[in-house]
Parts: C-alpha cells; structure tokens; sequence
C-alpha cells in the first residue's frame, strides 16, 4: 500500500496512570494489594493519530506505550505487587491486536518499530515473571486474536472463558497474508511448546480455536464456562501470588523527565533534545546525531537505603531511563538519522562506585529492579536500527555500566594521545549484570572466539589506549593528528551507505552467540516479517493488506521462493 | 424433480440412503437433537396432539402435510429446492461461473461461520419461546407458536445436513454445539445477541415474529444467492416455511393493535389508564415494544461499514436479497452514502458498495418493515384513533455498528447519556410496562371457543379449519 510521507506529531513516551486512556491499572482489595490488574479498554476515537478508529481492543504505538508504563510503575511504584492479571474491560473480546488500518497507514520503518516497541514490552512481561518475581496471568474475557493472544501468550498463564464463541486465535496468514508480529509464532513452539503441527492448523485458522480444544492444543492453560472465569482467575492468580519470589523494598516514584527541547524548526541544522545526563544532539543535514550520556557528578547512594530514598533522581534510574526515551526518539522521530556517536563525560570513578554499590547489593530488591532497568535500556540500544560508533575520548567516562554503550556498538574508535588520559574500564557489572537477548554478556558476545579474553577485561582495571587494543575492545584507535579527520570520514561514509544494507548488517553482527527465544523473535521479525510486509501479496496493489476492509479481493502471486 | 423419501428416520429428498456416511452421522445427531427438543422445547406440551403442517416434498402445490402431531413425533426432515440447471453464480468477482457444487477450500472457513451463525438462530428461538404456552391467548395462537417451534426446529436440521454434508469433522463439531448453546445462557449464549433477550409473553413473541424472523428472511434471501449451491437451495426451501412465522408476528400484532383501537372507539377511550383498566395493551405501550424488537433485529444485519460483508459478496458467499433486481452484480463501482456519526455530528460519508451490503440489505429490511407498520395503522385509523405506530430511526438503540455506543432518541437525533437514561422509559418497555403486559397474561387459555381479553379473533383459521378449531388437543 502508498506509504504516507506526510510527517507526523513526534511520539512521546511520557505518560502516567492517571492519564491512561486505554488501561486501567488498580490493585483489587481481593488479593491485598498483592495483584496489580491491568484492565484493556481501548478508546475507539483516541488512537495516537486520525484515520483508524480503534474498534473491539484492537491498539496503536498509544496503546502500547500506556502498556510499558505501566509495567514499569508496577515494577518501581509498586514492590508490594506479586502477581498481574491482564483482562479487558469490554463484554466478549479481550483485545484483537493491532490496529490493521493503524498498519496499512503506516510507513514502513513505522510498522517495523512499532512492531519492536510492542515486543520489547512483551519481552519485559517475561522478565517481569522470571527475574522481578512478578508472573503473570491473562483472563480473556472474550476473544483474544492476532496481537491479543500475542500479548496473553507473553504471560505465564492463560485462562479463556468457554461461552461457545471466545476463541484465541492467528488470522494474520490467512486473512491478511501478513503473520503474527509480536512474536506470536515463535512463542507458540519454543514457549509453550505446542506441537508444530497443531500450531501449523492453528495459524491458518482465521477464527481461531475455542474451548476444549484450545487447552487439549496448549494455547490456554484453562477454559472454564463464563461464570466460573472469575473464579478461576483468582485460584490462579492465588497461586502466582504464592511463587512470587519478589522481595520487599521501598517504592520509588518515577516522575516525569525533565527535557529541554531546542532547534525544531524545520530550517534548524541542529536540533539539540537536553535531558539531566542525556544529551542527544541531531544534525538532520548529515544524518548523524551524537548521543551523550554524563556520569554521575553528585554524590550517589551508597546502600540501598540511600538508593530508595534518592528514588528516580539517582543517576543509575534517571540517567538510564533518559537514554531509553532517547533511543525512542532516534527511532521514532527521528528515522532519517544513519549514525549515532555514542559519548560519554565525565568521573569514570563515580561511575564505577556506582556499579560497585549495585554489584554489592545485587540481593536488595530495589537494587535488582535498577540493574533490569539498565539491562532492559542497553537491550534497547541492542535494537536499534542506527549505526552506533562510540568514541572515547579524553573526558570521556566508558567504565562498567557506561562501558556498555561501547560494547552495545557497532565500532569503538579510542583516541591515542599522551596529552591526556584516555581510558576505558570494566567493572563487575560487566560480568553478566546485563545479559543481551543471546543471554551473553557484550564482553562474552564480543570474545566468543577467546573466552578467556573477558575475565582478562574485567580483572584489569582501567586501560589506556594501547592497553585496550590489545585486549580487543578497540576497532579504531586514531592518533590526535588523525583523528578529526578519520571520525568526520568515517561517520560519512557510513551515512553514505544503504541505510537497509547498513539495519541487515548490524543486525546480524550484533548477536553472536546461542539462538535464545528472544533472538529467535527479534531475528524472524526482521528477516521474515518485515520481507512479508514489504511483498506485493501483502502491500502491492492487490495484496491482502491492502484490500483488507476494501471491497475488492487480493489477489496473490503464486511463486514460491 | 428430486425425489422425497418419508418413510425412513429422516425424512429427505437428498437421497440420503445413498451416503451412508452421512446417514450414519445424521443418525447419531438425531437423538441428540431429541433430548434437546425434551430439554428446551416448548416446555409441558410434549405429550399433546397439535395440528401441525410437515414439510414432505419441496413442489409449490402440496409441499405440506397438516394433522395432529406430537411434537418430539414430528418429522423433522432435510429437504432441498430442486436444483436450478446450469446456475451460474449471480454477484461477487465470480459473476457468471458455474455455482460450487462442494465447498471450496478457500472459503470453507467462512461458509461454516455464516452457516453456524444462521443455524444458532434457530434454536436459539425455539429456547426463548419454551415458556409461552402456558400464557398463550388462544388455542388457535397457541398452535401457531408450537408450528413456528417445530420449522424452527427443522431449519436447524437444515443447517445442520450441510455442516455434516460438506464440513467435515469441524462441521459435526459444530453441528454438536448447535445443541450446546442456550439462548441467555451467559456460560454458553448464543452467538447474536438479540436471541439472548428473553421472549416471555406473547406480545414479545408477535413483536419478535415479525421483527426479528424478519431478519431471519432477509438473510435467508441473501444466502439463496450463494455460489455455494447447497446454501442455496436448503435456503430457498426455508423461505417457504418462514413466511408462516411472518404472518404470525404480522397478524398477532395486527390483533392486538386492533382489539385496542376498536375498545377505544367503542368506548371513548383517549387515556393510557383507561386502556390498562380494561386489560388491553395500549397502543404507547405498543410503540415501545415495536421500538424495542425493531432495534434489536436491526443489529441483527451487522456494522453498517463491514469489511467480512464486503468479503462475503465479492467471493459469492452472500449475495442481496433478490440479486437479480439489481443491475450492477459485481459492485465495484458505486457507492453507499452513509449516515456516519463524526465528532457528534451526522454526516453522509461515501462508503465502497461492497462494504455498504450489510446495510444494503438492511435497506430492504426496514421497507419490509414498514409495510407492515402501515397494515397495522391502517387498522388503527379504521377505528378513527388518532395514533401512529411508527419505526424509529435506524440509529435508535443500537449495540452493534457505526451506532453502537452512542445515544440517540427515536428520530435519530444524537443525545447525551444523561438525557438518555431520563427518557428512555419513554421510549422502551419500563420494568413497569413489562410487569403490566404480563399481567395479562397470567393464565392460558385452553378452551378453543375463548379468545384472552386483550387481543382480537383471528380473521379466520388454519387450512380452513374454523377458528375456534380445537388445534391442540391437550393431554387428559
């Protein structure tokens, strides 16, 4: 279908509880405050732009994006929640998915990251359950198709209530030549292990499976008649309570970041978006922005007492929450920037005391949901369809956490002069604190062909230029007399090159190592989803998509590959 | 002309001792069909011999048989319209092809849905009326909701020979869950929602014959266009039998509104009070339960803006009620100018054609409607009553479609929900005008020479019988 190339209003990912339009979050007295509810009830006429009523709980980026806050609130505002149940506040449909009119009017590169963005929340629902303590539970209430039973499958349970017509179900093949896009297959076989052959039958059946047979296919885990749904729910969630393994600390309010935005207008050859310890700095003309992350330069928590009470203004929540809202504003609003330097200012030391305060109490609870805070950002980084060269530099602070925005991309240039010091540092938050999708360390993923390579990195300290090339953390280490020049050359070219070329290529080295479920997500996303999505069966002039809700029928190119 | 075999189980004209298979398979539904008959059926009549027509062959002269039956004794039978030689599919993308003799695997997903949703309706029905005999106003009327019963009863077969006939062992399953479902049950309803509504006294059931087997007619019209050939004729047959239902709701609403008017002339009657005084059902009153079952058989054609109805027509599955009056068959080029509602204002929006067909047919619905409406004013004015029963606008009281969720009063103008909920007892049945209509209906009668206070004798009776025929023979 006609890509639209009109510009729209910039995303923002900023939003809280009490402004949710689509998702009521509360903690039902029942269970004691232990349970967090997320109840589904999509506002038809509020979708993030015009043009497609969000019909029977189907959702757009808007819907989303209230999902992940909320997630994340439970985590941080909520330590006293040991379980989630996700319903839908509308009578028979728990949620249709994502809006098809939403995606037929999307760009491409739109339809790609929103894709990300809701597999990266339902990614976090997994992690919520197997590393925070927090599993959950999805209560369909209704049918739950396409996206919907994407989001219910990312939780641990699912109950479907029998009433004769509620089904669960995958009509991307078959109704829209497109296939599920949260990760929805790769779940089905690798998650709750249906046999392939059923899970085949299933994805080709575009009203789905109900009742009986969706517990004897392992799509639900239960399927009790409609009156009996609420109480199953809560047996169920009684017994998620009981496995909970989460660990009381004091909650942590997370306030709305403070960003100054500047250089907006159209004729601006900078735009500059100014967080606390965030900095990202656009140059739309040269399709380059430099992203800077400060480290901390106000004395930092040193227990975990002092942690709960500086709450989201310690740097290690705030400074990682800012980089996470500006990796989604290099994704989302900013699609023409190619290549991004990665920048670091200020006390590496202060950085590593950070790290050492959270490596040392890695047991507390609240320090554990910070360290999955930074993992889940660098995941982000991970995913980003931007070229990424970091650039150390004299001033620079690439040490332990902030290290891993150099291992995160693609290129390290260091620079090589005696004027100064340079230095890059590891610390033992570098040791497996932030696993990426491959469930490696960056230092593991980096060294696979020397393993011993890694426990050199982190036993050695801090490490200059010469020192760090040797131990292979350095792809480019320039001299000063070289380096304004092969920096300004470099980043060129690589702005030159296809920007498709340059998302395949990334993806593909970034990730070495052991497939894992969430690799196997993200990598059929980009390989087969995205292709399915670019066809002419799907978005040519007659493809499925396209015609979908149109009054002509699509018609397809019979050639298999 | 096929040939109708009446002396086996199951009664048919499809040769279905042919098809062991199948025979076998149809066998073993039967007795499942019977307790359900026993289990939600009319409810204490089971046993009492009712004249009733059966359908035996499929010819315009004499397709049916009339005489005493016991209902779980009646021949339920699957009977087809002969086949049309050489028919070419009339509508869709395939316009001029020959019609599908077997489904197409392409589309067999969707046949099935639209035939289970068709074949819930029926006893979905048949549930929501199992209680009215014991309130019935006549003998005569009784009759008449124990024949609507039973073809009900036999449409379900309908459906159900072709889920096992063409569908395989989703089509059983299916046919089996026909059985399942109970109309408000909220654990396993039925799959549309106005046959979840509680049918509980005989002015509901004339509202619900007329209105909402109406809509039962103009589905069965469109899907006597199928491609698929089978749909077609089993539909065709179908309509024979439903124009008796049409006439029951038509004529029973007829009676009534007659009854009322002619009192109220007779006796200077202008007030609702002195109409309830006497025990009849006032004509405001009417206005509400018409409002009412109207509304909720409008929902029954689906979103105004509907992409499956476009999918429907373009593949042949569904056509328009009597596609051949129609000049465009594949309708690709034209237009629909909808009502849409934005920003709280109504305006007229160009809808594809295609996606219009759901309310295309509905279209044809509420003409069909209003002919009737008219009948029944004519009557009224007869009287010399100033009153007027009228159709609400289409927007009025709707829960499914570009309508849905928002308030509008019965001339379709939009309002708020604070000025919805203080007149909408204006407008539908209160729980205080359902209480009333069902006072009068506390006792049945039996006696074939009593007619109930609140309603007219029927202008004559069934196969010239006389009206006070003794239509059903109640148990000793």
């Amino acid at each position: 279908m006609a890509e639209t190339n009109t510009s729209h209003e910039p995303v923002r990912f900023e939003t809280h509880p009490d402004r949710y339009v689509h998702w009521k979050l509360d903690f039902p007295a029942e269970h004691g405050g232990k349970v967090a509810r997320l109840m589904m009830d999509v506002k038809e006429d509020r979708g993030m732009r015009p043009g497609y009523p969000l019909k029977l709980n189907s959702y757009d980026l808007g819907v989303d994006v209230e999902l992940a806050d909320a997630l994340q609130r439970i985590r941080f505002e909520h330590p006293e929640v040991r379980a989630l149940v996700i319903t839908s506040a509308k009578d028979r449909i728990f949620c249709s998915g994502a809006n098809i009119y939403m995606l037929g009017s999307s760009t491409h590169g739109f339809k790609v990251n929103f894709c990300k963005f809701t597999n990266e929340t339902r990614l976090y629902l997994e992690e919520m359950s197997a590393e925070s303590g927090i599993p959950s539970l999805a209560s369909l209430n209704g049918t739950a198709s396409g996206g919907g039973y994407e989001l219910a499958i990312a939780c641990d349970d699912i109950v479907l209530a029998d009433d004769g017509s509620s089904a669960v179900s995958f009509p991307e093949a078959p109704l829209l030549a497109v296939l599920p896009g949260t990760g929805g297959l790769t779940r089905l076989v690798d998650k709750r292990k249906i046999r392939r052959d059923l899970a085949d039958a299933f994805s080709t059946i575009a009203e789905g499976v109900r009742g009986k047979r969706s517990v004897e296919w392992g799509l639900v885990d239960e399927a009790p008649p409609k009156a009996k749904l609420e109480e199953v729910t809560k047996r169920r969630i009684g017994a998620l309570v009981d496995r909970s393994t989460r660990k009381a600390f004091p909650a942590v309010k997370l306030p709305a970041l403070e960003v100054k935005r500047s250089g907006e207008e159209p004729s601006a050859d900078k735009q500059e978006i100014e967080y606390q310890y965030v900095t990202l700095e656009l140059s739309p003309k040269q399709r380059t922005a430099r992203l800077v992350v400060r480290a901390p330069s106000s004395k930092q928590p040193e227990t975990p007492e002092e942690l709960a009470k500086a709450g989201a203004s310690a740097w290690a929540i705030q400074a990682f929450r800012e980089l996470d809202d500006a990796l989604l504003e290099l994704r989302f609003n900013q699609p023409l920037i190619g290549v991004v330097s990665v920048e670091t200012a200020g006390d590496a030391a202060a950085v590593l005391a950070v790290d050492a305060m959270l490596a040392k109490h890695a047991d507390d609870g609240l320090v554990r949901e910070v360290t999955l805070l930074m993992k889940r950002v660098l995941k982000r980084m991970d995913l980003t369809a931007k070229s990424f060269f970091a650039l150390v530099t004299p001033g620079s602070c690439f040490a332990g956490s902030l290290l891993e925005l150099a291992l995160a991309s693609d290129r390290i240039y260091m620079k090589d002069t005696e004027d100064e010091p340079v230095t890059v540092a590891a610390s033992r938050m570098n040791a497996g604190s932030f696993p990426m999708a491959n469930g490696l360390s960056r230092l593991q993923t980096r060294f696979l062909k020397e393993p011993e390579r890694v426990s050199r990195v982190l036993e050695q300290g801090a490490l200059t230029t010469p020192e760090a090339v040797k131990a292979g953390l350095v792809t480019f280490a320039p001299d000063d007399i070289d380096w304004d020049d092969e920096i300004r050359i470099a980043f060129e070219e690589r702005a030159a090159m296809s920007p498709d070329a340059m998302t395949g290529m990334e993806a593909s080295l970034r990730f070495a190592g052991p497939e894992t479920m969430e690799t196997k997500i993200f990598g059929r996303l980009s390989a087969w989803q995205n292709w399915i999505f670019q066809r002419p069966n799907a978005v040519g002039e007659r493809g499925a998509l396209t015609l979908y809700g149109k009054p002509e029928r699509p018609e397809f190119n019979w050639q298999r590959t | 002309m096929s040939t109708v075999v009446n002396d086996t189980k199951i009664p048919n004209n499809v040769d279905l001792s042919s098809d062991k298979r199948l025979q076998r398979a149809l066998e073993a539904w039967q007795p499942n069909f019977l307790s359900w008959w026993n289990e939600m059926g009319p409810f204490g009549f089971q046993k009492d011999d009712i004249f009733l027509r059966t359908a035996i062959s499929v010819t315009s002269e004499g397709w049916a048989h009339f005489d005493y039956v016991k209902m779980p004794d009646y021949r339920w039978g699957i009977f087809l319209a002969d086949p049309v030689a050489d028919r070419k599919i009339g509508f869709g993308d395939h316009y001029g092809e020959p019609v599908w003799k077997e489904v197409p695997g392409e589309h067999r997903n969707a046949l099935r849905r639209i035939i289970v949703t068709q074949g819930d309706t029926e006893p979905a029905s048949v549930e929501q009326q199992r209680l009215l005999g014991h309130s019935c106003p006549s003998v005569y009327d009784l009759r008449n909701l124990f024949q609507v019963n039973v073809e009900e009863g036999r449409h379900l077969w309908a459906m159900v020979y072709l889920l096992h006939t063409y569908f395989g062992r989703d089509g059983r399953e299916e046919a089996d869950a026909l059985l399942q479902r109970r109309s408000g049950d909220p654990d396993k309803p039925r799959i549309l929602g106005a046959f979840n509504e509680p049918c509980t006294d005989w002015l509901s059931f004339f509202m619900f014959t007329f209105f909402t087997d109406r809509d039962g007619k103009f589905q069965l019209l469109a899907l006597a266009e199928s491609a698929f050939d089978p749909l077609s004729r089993t539909t065709r047959f179908m309509l024979t039998e439903e124009a008796h239902h049409m006439f029951v709701g038509e004529t029973g609403v007829l009676r009534v509104v007659d009854r009322t008017a002619q009192q109220m002339a007779e006796k200077k009657w202008g007030s609702v009070e002195q109409v309830r005084a006497a025990g009849l059902i006032d004509l405001p009153t009417m206005q509400k339960y018409l409002n009412l079952w109207y509304t909720l058989s409008l929902d029954l054609f689906g979103g105004e803006i509907s992409s499956n109805a476009a999918t429907y027509f373009a593949t042949g599955m569904k056509g328009r009620a009597k596609e051949d009056q129609f000049e465009d068959h594949k309708a690709l080029e034209g237009s629909y100018a909808m009502e849409v509602v934005k920003d709280g204002k109504i305006v007229r929006e160009d809808i594809a054609m295609r996606n219009a067909m759901n309310e295309v047919l509905r279209d044809a619905y509420v003409e069909d409607c209003q002919r009737g409406v008219d009948k029944w004013n004519r009557t009224i004015a007869a009287h010399g009553i100033p009153f007027e029963l009228k159709l609400p606008s289409r927007r009025f009281h709707r829960h499914i479609g570009i309508y849905a969720g928002i308030h509008f009063d019965p001339a379709g103008n939009p309002l708020t929900a604070e000025q919805w909920e203080s007149k909408k007892n204006e407008w539908l049945p209160s729980d205080a005008d359902k209480q009333y209509v069902q006072s009068l209906m506390q006792k049945p009668v039996f006696d074939p020479k009593q007619m109930a206070n609140w309603i007219a004798a029927p202008k004559q009776g069934i196969k010239g019988r006389t009206v006070d025929f003794e239509y059903v023979r109640r148990e000793a």
